[in-house]
């Protein structure tokens, strides 16, 4: 079937399974992380980096490289910053020892 | 690297983020989660800089775009506080819609560089299409959004006669100017792809204006959702399966984000979007005046919270933005040294994002297991001692039981069946709902006004 299928089929069907992944994956996150979800998606949508890796190296790099380095940039800062303050969030959610003596905050 | 190599690569990435959102089903395996999350975006990033690298050697523009970004990122991420994620996400998904219509701008600019036929088929170019205005309107609608939440711009509701019909108009004017762009020739490309995206543009922008404060955590999840959209779009465009897996999980999950939010608060997703909410406060709470409400003082509040057996604690948003929450802790922890049962009791909107007040508890280092979601609690407020409600309103109002109210059918906190009630409020005024609540004139009811914090330092003095 493979040879008379167009590409598109192929990603349409990747799109819509996907969804359905993501669909029930998603339901299974406790309400408490709801925060944590928000921002580890926020990084994972930075996956838009792989497109913007590709426009910043082209063969002949013109405006249009730069216009790739700009989005490399602005996709890295969403990857970077948004594992980087889940990380820090689900810190918080770690399990305490009850006689843990209370944090030093400013 | 063959393509075949690097979609192999891309599905193990893929499987990463699917088991990063997984391990978020519960706290403890809620890190690992993450990390894996950082493998799959690091497989993907290593995979694409090779595949650069093998084609045009080109990556020393991209791996000097990524240490500056990912040195932004990385600051940011450290110095936020946790009361500013709400904003931090907005202006994250802002991001993410500009490098989506920057990368649109750049593949039709050079095909060649995404591997894809020169000119550009019209298959990618619809794609194309798609991809700019979602990203466009996620960019205009996050930087409007990251106003409200941060408080640079007002964030009542902006409305004018017409605007509907606005909205209406130019997103007909943009779907136009796309099939335009979709027809055109290549050498006319250019013309309506951008009169298009500035459409996108400012269509964000009028989307997200008229939406008052209140509706942010639905507008936030939202532009999650679309976020992974204008992702997915793209990866259509550029035939990367990739970003049609990544974009998919997230816009799937800002999906369902949104539809929790507007449950919780009992609107529809498109009274939501069509805005107005949470602009006319104290409109109905005009007559409030002549009924009597009992106050009391911190110290009536130590004494009555030390000789009850079982105390639940409902914080709003109220008690985040007094920075309430170390003060609460340590009542808390006095309490439970007496042997008083304490819980706390989250309703899904408490916060201005979704599962925000976990977080801010979480961050004053409340253990998780003493936090409680609505539908886990509510049915232990009959048999509870005292409620002790800081900052929230109408969270708590019975009138969501009432049939003819404006929130009826509201989801609450049933704090009113408690045996006795504590409300700590700044004053009376009417919550976002703008609605009296019946439950601050309850026999069984003590009001204590005052800063959140205050009160409760002075509650917490007063138990010694």
């Amino acid at each position: 079937m493979a040879g008379g299928v167009d590409p598109i089929v192929f990603y349409l069907i990747i799109f819509v399974l996907a969804i359905f992944v993501g669909y029930h994956v998603v339901w299974s996150v406790t309400p408490a992380l709801h925060t944590p979800l928000m921002s580890v998606t926020n990084a994972i949508s930075a996956i838009i980096l792989v497109g913007a890796m590709l426009a910043a190296g082209p063969a002949v790099f013109d405006w249009g490289g730069w216009v790739g380095v700009a989005a490399v940039v602005m996709a890295s800062i969403n990857a970077f910053g948004g594992f980087l303050v889940t990380q820090r969030m689900l810190e918080m959610f770690k399990k305490k020892e009850p006689k843990a003596t209370p944090a030093e905050k400013k | 690297m063959s393509a075949n190599q690097v979609a192999l690569w891309y599905l193990v990435a893929s499987i990463c983020f699917v088991l990063a959102l997984k391990g978020l089903s519960h706290p403890s395996t809620a890190r690992r989660g993450n990390m894996l999350g950082i493998a799959g975006m690091a497989i993907a990033v290593l995979v694409t800089l090779a595949l650069v690298y093998s084609h045009t050697k080109n990556v020393a523009m991209i791996l000097g775009g990524i240490a500056v970004g990912g040195i932004i990122g990385a600051v940011t991420a450290k110095r936020v506080q946790m009361t500013q994620m709400p904003e931090l996400v907005a202006a994250f998904h802002s991001l993410v819609g500009m490098a989506a219509v920057l990368i649109a701008i750049a593949a039709i600019h050079d095909p060649a560089a995404f591997g894809l036929p020169v000119p550009i088929p019209s298959g990618n170019k619809l794609e194309l299409f798609i991809g700019t205005f979602i990203g466009a309107i996620t960019f205009s609608g996050s930087v409007i959004a990251f106003g409200k939440l941060s408080g640079r711009i007002k964030s009542a509701p902006v409305v004018f006669p017409g605007q509907h019909l606005l909205n209406l108009a130019l997103g007909i004017a943009m779907i136009a100017f796309g099939i335009w762009f979709f027809l055109s020739s290549d050498d006319a490309k250019w013309f309506p792809y951008i009169v298009m995206t500035v459409i996108a543009f400012v269509l964000g922008f009028l989307i997200i204006i008229p939406i008052g404060g209140a509706d942010m955590p639905v507008v936030i999840s939202m532009l999650n959702s679309y976020s992974g959209w204008a992702a997915a779009g793209i990866g259509f465009s550029l035939n990367n399966p990739m970003l049609i897996i990544a974009g998919s999980l997230v816009g799937s999950s800002g999906a369902i984000l949104s539809y929790i939010m507007c449950k919780a608060m009992n609107r529809s997703f498109f009274s939501v979007i069509l805005g107005g909410f949470g602009a006319e406060p104290g409109s109905v709470a005009a007559g409030a005046e002549q009924k009597q409400v009992k106050s009391g003082s911190p110290d009536d509040v130590a004494f009555m919270l030390s000789n009850a057996d079982s105390v639940i604690i409902v914080p709003g948003y109220g008690l985040a933005v007094a920075r309430a929450q170390h003060a609460v802790k340590e009542m808390a922890q006095k309490l439970r040294a007496k042997g008083i049962e304490v819980r706390y009791a989250i309703h899904p909107v408490a916060g201005r994002m979704p599962g925000h007040m976990n977080v801010l508890l979480a961050e004053a280092e409340v253990p998780y297991d003493q936090v409680f979601e609505m539908e886990d609690i509510n049915s232990d407020f009959g048999n509870t001692d005292v409620v002790l409600i800081l900052g929230a309103n109408d969270v708590v109002n019975p009138l969501a039981e009432v049939k003819g109210s404006p929130i009826y059918g509201m989801p609450i906190l049933e704090a009113h069946k408690a045996r006795t009630v504590v409300v700590n409020k700044r004053s009376m005024a009417a919550g976002y709902a703008g609605l009296d609540n019946p439950l601050f004139y309850m026999d069984k009811t003590m009001m204590v006004f005052g800063d959140a914090k205050k009160v409760v330092e002075d509650i917490v003095k007063a138990i010694e």
